[in-house]
Parts: structure tokens; sequence; C-alpha cells
């Protein structure tokens, strides 16, 4: 197989000599049109905005240490000059807004959709590029526009007298309205939305038109690797969750200049129709940040217990079914705000539901790993470790769709840990396992194992015990989002922070690492994982020729192994 | 029992870490290094408490065990060293349907509780009394009917220097609210600018207190004691600075309450409350 991909090869880059130069310099980034170029750019991006996020987080989790406000007045008199105990309380706000926001819109999503979908649906499906290549273009530099306006938020005024906005990444009025943030900081935040917006939209039609147009002859839609199903129903929700997004935030941006009242009762508007509005697409919102996840985990398991993975068609039913629900739960975040008991009940058992398919998921992963050959290197204890965590979030999403009893822990602790299982831990868990599986197929350099190794223990020992402790808050009644809290939470906060500091020392090693890797120039194989790894992209060199498949591989089901010969059964 | 002395035996109780139900006077506020629920003293906390202890925290570590233990014997089993070939099973009908349908039974075995327990939150029944509750930022104003004397007060935090023996940090208030023992309270909630959210965890209740709305809940105090909780929306600089205090008391010592703050506040109207004709019981 290596033979041929290497004639192929050849063959391409004499095409490409021929007919393309390949762009060098500044102008083969910022022009760019190149779906693997794009996809690096995205993970670059990706990369800074999570160092940035992380860094955010640290700060938030040294402020909680101890009880008091220790951290923020100083870190308001850098950042704006004001040293004032409010103006540390407001930054605090500000820093867990931003929070959300870096890692939600510039980290996960451009990580999974950007980075990961770019590089590897094309190669995964046998096609030359992407859809359309300068869309694609426009996807991603839409992105740099819209963080900037999340920075410029935060250095104009919000609340009065404040620098920055920090109600919260959600964004609900009258906080957000003129009433709660009469500054332009929230104009600034909304626009930044509707880039990011634009910017997924136009990525979403890129990858459903490359899918469902631009598979190579014999790779059907149930040949298709897991991975790229997962991008598939994400660009599904994306598109159809993002409109609506668009569509709050434009209301809540004409209530503050235009003076319409769509969310301002003294109009008759309703400040719950916003959270209505916004939770329509925010909860697709969190399956858009964890089910290319589930694509990447899949394809981990199945290569590093070298078997096929097991039930295919469940797992892609499985996506759909949480997908579809996904869009028919949004209420269970409103269960304190005053909604008839009916409507409660509905949004219960309709959340209970979504535990079904994902149960589905888990044990087919375990199934998957039975009666398999495990290889236990990087990429595999990442997928491990997302199996293990994703199920401790799952279970308490089961506690929480409860309307009984997140009426109890609504807004607490016990919240901030159930999110932070499924998205810090579920999430960047299997962003890794994709990183370090596909590392070595992107820059053609071997990564330091042992070193990804320390990693992944780092990170699962550091990032379980900030958020574990958190549900014993949550149920002592601890709210999220405070400065400051009574002194009896003191204990398991210290515990939380100190697990944050591991795993804020997990995050520099992992840079060390990628530096490590670039400087070592070890020379990756087409495939170094060995048999158990059948996609397409591994039959190419790394890194892949500037262009391939200009002649359509033609998918045979003996040729493309397991994954594809499962879907057929 | 005078106010003081109630705060203070309040704080006794919790320096000693006791908050038995068998107490006569309940803290419900966090202990150190608490792992559980605070002292529940309602019979929808009850009932959460126990839907939670005895239904949901089995089911979920129960499913969070199983799935460690089956990775850890994968792991150990089906390791390269162990099992050198893989096999190539990537079907079992009967295996899949079970695992579909055995998630879907337990959550109907789930459900039920749920379902029992929502109804008792959200039916309210024939109120003793109505407290109505208002939010701003950032503080919560406390309103009793005319039938209790017609009064309201501004309820904030005590700052640090202000705190006496017994008081909990960012948690003991100037002015706490006051309820009668065993009767059913509404209470109605709306905020003066934006959306709020009021908490005593020990009753379960939380309802969001929103502009333009009045939202509702209820909940019957089973022992005296103090009770507290926290604003449960982000609502600005000082969020984290606008607790709940609500103090039970038998029904005498709350009378004799009202009287006293019939005289300390004045009517939410701005009468003078020794002018206005006093409802006669």
């Amino acid at each position: 197989m290596a033979s041929v991909s290497h004639f192929t090869d050849t063959e391409v880059h004499a095409h490409d000599d021929h007919e393309h130069p390949v762009p060098t310099g500044w102008r083969r980034y910022l022009l760019s049109t190149n779906h693997k170029d794009i996809g690096t750019l995205y993970l670059i991006f990706a990369i800074s905005a999570g160092i940035l996020g992380t860094a955010l987080s640290v700060a938030i989790r040294a402020e909680l240490m101890f009880p008091g406000i220790q951290v923020f007045p100083s870190i308001a008199h850098v950042l704006m000059g004001n040293g004032s105990l409010d103006a540390g309380k407001h930054m605090y706000n500000v820093f867990f807004t931003s929070h959300a926001l870096i890692m939600i819109f510039f980290m996960v999503m451009p990580a999974m959709m950007g980075g990961f979908g770019n590089w590897f649906v094309p190669l995964m499906i046998g096609a030359p590029d992407m859809a359309f290549p300068r869309m694609n273009n426009l996807s991603f530099w839409l992105l740099p526009a819209s963080f900037t306006m999340v920075m410029i938020s935060l250095f104009v005024e919000g609340e009065p007298g404040m620098h920055g906005f920090g109600g919260g990444w959600v964004l609900y009025p009258p906080f957000a309205s003129l009433a709660g943030s009469p500054g332009p900081s929230v104009d600034f935040v909304i626009l930044s939305m509707h880039l990011a917006g634009m910017s997924s939209i136009l990525g979403s039609i890129n990858f459903i038109a490359t899918i469902l147009n631009m598979r190579a002859p014999g790779m059907t839609m149930f040949r298709m690797p897991l991975f790229v199903w997962s991008v598939l129903v994400t660009a599904f929700l994306l598109l159809l969750a993002l409109p609506v997004l668009a569509g709050a935030l434009t209301m809540l941006l004409t209530d503050r200049n235009f003076g319409t009242t769509f969310f301002n009762p003294a109009g008759g508007g309703d400040p719950i129709l916003y959270q209505h509005v916004f939770w329509f697409f925010g909860h697709p919102e969190v399956y858009i940040l964890i089910i290319p996840g589930f694509g990447i985990v899949s394809q981990v398991v199945s290569t590093f217990a070298k078997k096929p993975v097991f039930g295919y068609a469940g797992m892609v039913y499985a996506m759909l079914a949480i997908a579809l629900l996904g869009f028919v739960v949004w209420a269970h975040h409103m269960f304190t705000t005053g909604m008839s008991l009916n409507a409660q009940r509905y949004y219960v058992l309709a959340t209970m539901v979504i535990a079904v398919p994902t149960g589905v998921k888990v044990f087919s992963w375990i199934a998957t790993m039975w009666g398999g050959s495990l290889q236990l290197r990087p990429p595999m204890l990442w997928a491990i470790g997302f199996i293990f965590v994703f199920t401790v979030g799952g279970v308490t999403g089961v506690v929480l769709a409860n309307a009984a009893i997140d009426r109890y822990v609504h807004d607490t602790y016990y919240v901030v840990a159930h999110f932070h299982y499924t998205m810090s831990l579920g999430a960047v868990f299997s962003i890794f396992a994709g990183f370090y599986y596909w590392f070595p197929k992107m820059s053609g350099y071997l990564y330091n194992e042992a070193m990804a190794k320390l990693h992944f223990w780092l990170t699962f020992v550091g990032i379980n015990l900030t958020f574990f402790p958190q549900h014993f808050l949550g149920f002592a009644g601890m709210p999220r989002r405070i400065v400051d809290y009574t002194d009896a939470y003191f204990a398991w906060n210290f515990v939380s922070s100190i697990g944050a500091y591991i795993s804020g020392a997990g995050a520099l090693l992992f840079l060390y690492l990628i530096y490590e890797a670039f400087k070592a120039k070890r020379h990756a194989p087409n495939n170094p994982w060995g048999p158990g790894a059948t996609t397409l992209e591994w039959t190419l060199s790394s890194p892949p020729p500037f262009h391939q498949f200009l002649t359509p591989p033609h998918i045979e089901e003996e040729e493309v192994g397991h994954t594809i010969a499962a879907g057929r059964a | 029992m005078g106010r003081q002395a109630l705060k203070m035996s309040a704080g006794a109780a919790l320096a000693a870490g006791a908050a038995g139900a068998a107490r006569a006077a309940l803290v419900g506020a966090p202990a150190d290094g608490q792992i559980g629920f605070l002292p529940a003293n309602s019979p929808v906390q009850y009932d959460i408490e126990w839907f939670h202890n005895a239904i949901l925290l089995p089911v979920t570590v129960g499913i969070s065990l199983l799935v460690l233990a089956l990775l850890a014997y994968v792991v150990y089993r089906f390791n390269e060293q162990a099992n050198p070939t893989a096999s190539r099973t990537a079907h079992n009908g009967p295996l899949e349907i079970a695992w579909t349908l055995a998630p879907a039974l337990t959550l109907v075995v789930i459900a039920v509780p749920s379902f029992r327990l929502l109804a008792d939150q959200l039916i309210i029944p024939a109120p003793d009394m109505t407290l109505k509750v208002t939010a701003s930022q950032w503080h919560w104003n406390y309103g009793y009917p005319k039938s209790e004397g017609g009064f309201s007060f501004d309820s904030i935090v005590k700052e640090d220097k202000d705190l006496k023996p017994g008081d909990v940090r960012l948690l003991t208030v100037d002015n706490a609210a006051y309820v009668p023992v065993g009767k059913i309270v509404e209470i109605d909630v709306t905020s003066q600018d934006v959306i709020h959210s009021f908490s005593v965890p020990s009753f379960g209740v939380k309802i969001d207190a929103i502009p333009g709305r009045l939202n509702k809940a209820w909940f019957k105090a089973l022992h005296e004691g103090v009770f507290y909780g926290q604003c449960s929306n982000i609502c600005g600089v000082d969020h984290a600075f606008m607790p709940v205090e609500v103090h039970v008391l038998s029904q005498e010592a709350y009378q004799a309450w009202l009287e006293t703050a019939k005289k300390q506040f004045a009517r939410a109207d701005g009468v003078d409350f020794a002018q206005a004709a006093p409802p006669s019981h």
C-alpha cells in the first residue's frame, strides 16, 4: 500500500508543479484555498485561543483558592489601570465571561470543525479539497476578526463605569440590555458572535457540500469513517442553530441601539423570550462541541484496538438521534424561570431520553475494544480517558435533567462540574486524542510519546481534581459565577485550584511537546499506527502532498478495511 | 427568643458541626468540607434529598463505576501483550438491543418519583402567608402583606467589620426575613432591574426574580432555625454579595418579631405604621 501511495504522490506533485505552483510565505496562508493549510491555520488559532482561555481559568482558580478577594484587583490594576475592589470584582466577571466565549467559539469549535474537519474530511472521503475552497478561506479569516471584536469588548465600557462585559457568555437581558450594561462592550460581543456565527455557517455549508458531493467512487454514506459522519451531523446542527442565535443577538442589538423592546417588559417585551431563543441555539451548541469528539474517539479506539467500530450503524443513528433530540430540550436550562408544570415535565422527559443514544455510544466504544489488541499509545489514552470522564459528565446530566433536582443545584458549582466534565474534560480530551492521532500526519514529525503520556496523566489527574470537588460545592449550595465565597467552601475550592494548576502545568508541557517535535524532526512514516489505521489519510505521505487524490481513489470494501466493512453488515 | 440570641445559638450549632433534625434550631449553612446537601427543612427538600441520595446517586455512581470497571478490564484483558490477535466482531444484535433498552427502563424508574416531586414543587398549596421578595442590584427586599402588618424592608449583606460572633461571612444580612414554623409560605418573587434568582437550598426553593414577571414558589419550614441562600443568577459586580437569610420561628416568637418589625420598618407605601389602622388580629 505504501509503495502505491508513494507513486500517487509523485504523480500528484508533478501534476501540481505544472498546473499551480505552491504559494509561499504569507500569501500561502492569508490567501489560502487549500483545506490542509486552512486546517493548520484553524489549529494554530485554536491553540492560541486555548492558551488564553486556560490562562483566564487559572486566574479564576487563583482567585477562588482562598476566601476573600486577593487576585483580581491587581489584575484590574494591570489591565485597566483601576485597582479598586469593585474593578476587581467586575474583572472577575469579565474573566469568566471571556473564558466561556473563548473556549467555546475560539478554541473547541475551530479545533474540531475548522482544524480536524478541514484537514481530514477531504482526506477520509478521498476528495482533493473542500467543495468551496475560497469560502473556506473566508470562514477562517472571519474568526480573527470575530476574536478582535471580543478583545475590543474588554477595553470599552460595559456596565456603568466598568470596562468589559461581565454578565456571562449567555448575554441574558436585561443585564446585557441598556438597563444593565449601557456601554458599547455588549455590542462588540454581539458583533463578535455574529462574525463567528457567519464563519461557522459558511464552514458548515462547505462541509455538507463536500461530504454529500465529493466522496470518492465507492465511498457510500455508510462506508464513511465515523469522524466524517460526526462532522456532517455537526454541520447540520450549526446550519440550523446559528441563525437562531443570530436572531436573538440581532433583537438584543436593536433593543440596545434602535429602541425596540423585544426583551424589555416596559415595552411589552419579555426577558424570558431571549432565553428561549438563545437556548434553542445554545443546547444544540453543546452537541456541536462534542459530536466531532465522538467521531474522533471512534476513529482512535478502532485504530488502537485493531478492530472495526462495534455497531457502526448504531453509532451513526445514535449521533443523528442526539442531534435531533438536541433541538427539542432547550428549556432544561430554564427550569427556575417559572415555567409551567407541563412544560417542565416535557423537558425533563425529552432531556432524559438523550441518555439512551449516549449510552449506545459509550457501550459501543467499550465493545469495540472488547476482544481487540489494544495499543495504549497516547491517542488511545486520551480516548479511554474521554470515555470515562464523558460518562461521569453524562450521568450528572441525567441528574440535572430532573427539574425537581435541578431546582436545588441549578446555577451552583454542580452545574459547573457537569459541563466541564463533558466539555473541559470530554471535548478537550477528544481534541487531544485527535491531535496526538493526527499530528504525525499533519506535521510529518513524530512527537515524544513518553511526554505525551505524561501530558495525559497530568491533565487527567489535574482536571479531575479541579472539577470533581465542585460537585460537593454544588450540593453545599455554592452558586457559580461568584468572586468570593463563605469560608465553609474553602476546603474544596483549595483542592480545585491545586488541580487547575496541575492541568495548567500539563498545558505548558503540551506546548513544549509541540516545540520538541518540530525541533527534533523525527520523520513520520505514512502510517505510524499499524494495521488498525485503515482510513484513507494513512495511505498518503506524512505530511500529505499539497494536493491529493486528483484522481479519486476507488473504494473497495476489502481495501478500506474494517470501518467500512462494518457499515455494510 | 431574641433575634441575637437565636443567631448565637445558630452559630454555636454550626461551630459544633451539628445540624441534625433532632435539634430545635437547625442551621441551613454550609459546613467546612461538606460533600452532601445542606440540612433539609421542608417536605420538598426532604424529597429532593431522598430522590437524589436513594435513586439518582446509586444509579449515577453505579453507571460510572460500571464503565470504569469495563474499561479497566478491557485494558487488562485485551492489551496487545495479553491478546495479540484482535477479533473482528463488530456486531451483536441482542447485546445492542439490551444496552438500548436497559438505560431506557432505568430512566422510566427515575421518571416516576421525579414527576411526583416536580408536581409537589410546582403546585402551590393554599398559603398561610405570602412573602413578597423583590430583588435589585444588590440586595433583597422582603414585603409582608397587610395581614401581617404591611411593611417591607431591605436585606443587605453584612460587611466583614460588622460581623458578630455566630454570623456567617457573606451569608449573614442586616435584616433577615422571618417566617413561622409549620406554615405554608408562598413567595412572590420579582426584580426591579436585572434577573436575579432567589434561593434557599434548605427549603428546596430556587426561583428566578425577573423584571416584569411575578414568579411564585412555596415552602413549609418544618423546624425552627436560620437558613441561608444566595443569589443564583449572575447580576453584576456584587452578585456574590446578595445572600438570603431566613429565620424560622415558633408562631409566638414570630408574632413577637412582627410587633417589633412593624415599629422598626416603615410601611411599603411610606405611611407611618402607627397612624395607619392596623388590621386587628
